[in-house]
């Protein structure tokens, strides 16, 4: 009995001590804002990096998550003869919940992961010691244009996640279908608030971001530096953010749209 | 450089101490690095070799004792006082620890566009100097997946020296080299020392190379400083701790064996049930 309560305690302290280690980290990559403004080039690497290379995993997602909502939609509403609320369903679903939810854990699996990856292996290089030693902080060369990244890319991905899949329940409803386009867009133009749901989308999907690049950087650069720490950390780093993503969508949503 | 400021000392670390996981790796051990000088740290794996030179560098903190750089206190200093000391300092990772996605001009180049302004016309003549000093100018273009191990060191030789440091430091230069290439890095080491005018710390345990090369020598082991001097001295040494090391004998004051009971005790505990 006292071992497993010495155990669970040992476990306890280990996790909050995770969890003070990750947050002293993104506060000192915050303070490095400057350094990465001051070399947009660094930021820009990073941005084609983890958001242009993750378009493609983006676009196709979006497009079928779109076309499947504007498919079911259609056959649920058309049973109460509410069809003409298709195109505000796909949008509202897509700018509110999908859009940001997806796109982050999409994110997490692709750029996350490449991330988490490539900071290990640079610390089980021996790259960042040696870049320690020729007196440049690899928290602000390394860590902080990466964070930024990502709590850039994740909302413009967002952004073109939610345009594709709501073309793509367009495609579905309206061309393949053949329901009337007219109402399509004229219902979600009055039913989608910018305020009220985009806003809210885009805060979520800034959230999110900064999860993701967050999750997925302290992870790497916290691996045990052997292949088997790295490789340990990179599925780690994935399985939290997605966790994290999900738990968050569920406490925002709740505040948001009360 | 005058003789008197050669023998300088550059950097010392007096009464130090340092443990890992309740295991002591340096037990009070007393070091001086000269200026001008080529110092040789050597012992058997596990030391404290690569610890020493990372206690320097101020990235370990020691338990007990001091370790001063170019008068100042390392451990004391603060982020920014500490940079600015790194910076005159190079050290060669074991590994090379080369950036992968970089090219061997940008891995040279890198030290220089992080703490200078220099124009790219005159960043490139640098560079270009440093890789001909290391014999791999015409190698700039290669990745650092397309090198060998030796030209993968020499490169990172050409970064450590790129700010032109006061003090350079070689983790294990020669391990897992071939015949040819532990010449060259033998030569290269002591070359760039000389004509460059710098000084060096080599952690190794390859005994011919590094006594080949040194002025003075450190010999550790089990967490103490066994013997030091000049390569002459420590190899007319007749203390045992000394020959097992420098004639590369099995077993003597450091066991082939790790601590065990003996053998037919253990296996006959083994028997029983």
């Amino acid at each position: 009995m006292t071992e497993l309560l010495r155990r669970v305690g040992a476990r306890t302290l280990e996790g909050l001590r995770g969890v003070g280690e990750a947050v002293l980290l993104v506060a000192r990559i915050l303070r490095a804002a400057p350094v990465v403004a001051l070399r947009p080039r660094l930021l820009i690497e990073q941005l084609y990096a983890v958001g242009v290379q993750s378009m493609v995993i983006i676009l196709v997602s979006a497009l079928f998550i779109g076309m499947v909502l504007g498919l079911q939609g259609y056959y649920t509403l058309s049973d109460f003869g509410a069809i003409e609320a298709v195109g505000t369903m796909v949008a509202l679903s897509l700018v509110r919940e999908l859009g940001p939810v997806v796109t982050a854990l999409l994110f997490a699996g692709r750029a996350g992961s490449s991330l988490t990856a490539e900071v290990g292996l640079m610390k089980a290089t021996e790259q960042l010691s040696s870049m320690e030693m020729m007196a440049v902080d690899p928290e602000r060369r390394i860590l902080a244009p990466r964070f930024f990244a990502a709590l850039l890319a994740v909302p413009l991905l967002t952004a073109v996640f939610s345009v594709i899949g709501i073309l793509g329940g367009y495609l579905v409803t309206v061309g393949m279908i053949g329901i009337d386009g007219g109402p399509f867009w004229s219902n979600m133009q009055n039913a989608v608030t910018i305020r009220g749901d985009i806003l809210n989308g885009v805060i979520k999907s800034v959230a999110f971001g900064f999860l993701a690049g967050w999750i997925a950087l302290h992870k790497g650069y916290m691996a045990e530096p052997t292949s088997s720490g790295v490789s340990r950390a990179t599925t780690l780093g994935v399985v939290h953010a997605s966790l994290a993503v999900l738990g968050l969508d569920f406490l925002l949503t709740a505040l948001m749209f009360e | 450089m005058t003789a008197v400021e050669q023998g300088e000392p550059l950097a010392a670390v007096r009464g130090l101490h340092f443990r890992r996981g309740g295991r002591s790796i340096f037990d009070g051990v007393d070091m001086t690095i000269r200026r001008g000088q080529v110092t040789a740290i050597m012992g058997p794996s596990g030391s404290g070799k690569t610890t020493l030179l990372r206690l320097l560098g101020g990235q370990l903190h020691p338990h007990g004792g001091t370790v001063e750089v170019m008068g100042q206190e390392v451990p004391a200093l603060g982020r920014r006082a500490l940079y600015r000391l790194r910076q005159q300092m190079g050290i060669l990772f074991q590994s090379g620890a080369l950036f992968t996605h970089l090219s061997v001009f940008e891995n040279v180049a890198f030290p220089v566009r992080e703490h200078t302004d220099l124009p790219e016309a005159l960043l490139e003549t640098l560079v270009l100097l440093k890789l001909e000093a290391v014999g791999l100018r015409g190698a700039r273009d290669l990745m650092p997946s397309e090198l060998s191990g030796g030209m993968a060191r020499r490169v990172a030789m050409a970064r450590a020296i790129a700010l032109d440091p006061v003090l350079v430091m070689y983790d294990e230069p020669f391990a897992g080299q071939d015949p040819i290439t532990m010449g060259v890095l033998v030569d290269l080491i002591r070359r760039l020392n000389d004509i460059l005018g710098l000084s060096s710390v080599v952690v190794s345990h390859d005994v011919h190379e590094t006594l080949a090369i040194a002025d003075h020598v450190y010999l550790l082991a089990d967490g103490a400083l066994i013997a030091e001097g000049s390569p002459a001295e420590l190899q007319a040494s007749a203390d045992p701790s000394v020959r097992q090391f420098l004639d590369a004998r099995p077993d003597g004051p450091v066991p082939f064996h790790y601590p065990a009971p003996e053998l037919a005790e253990d296996l006959a505990g083994r028997r029983r049930p």
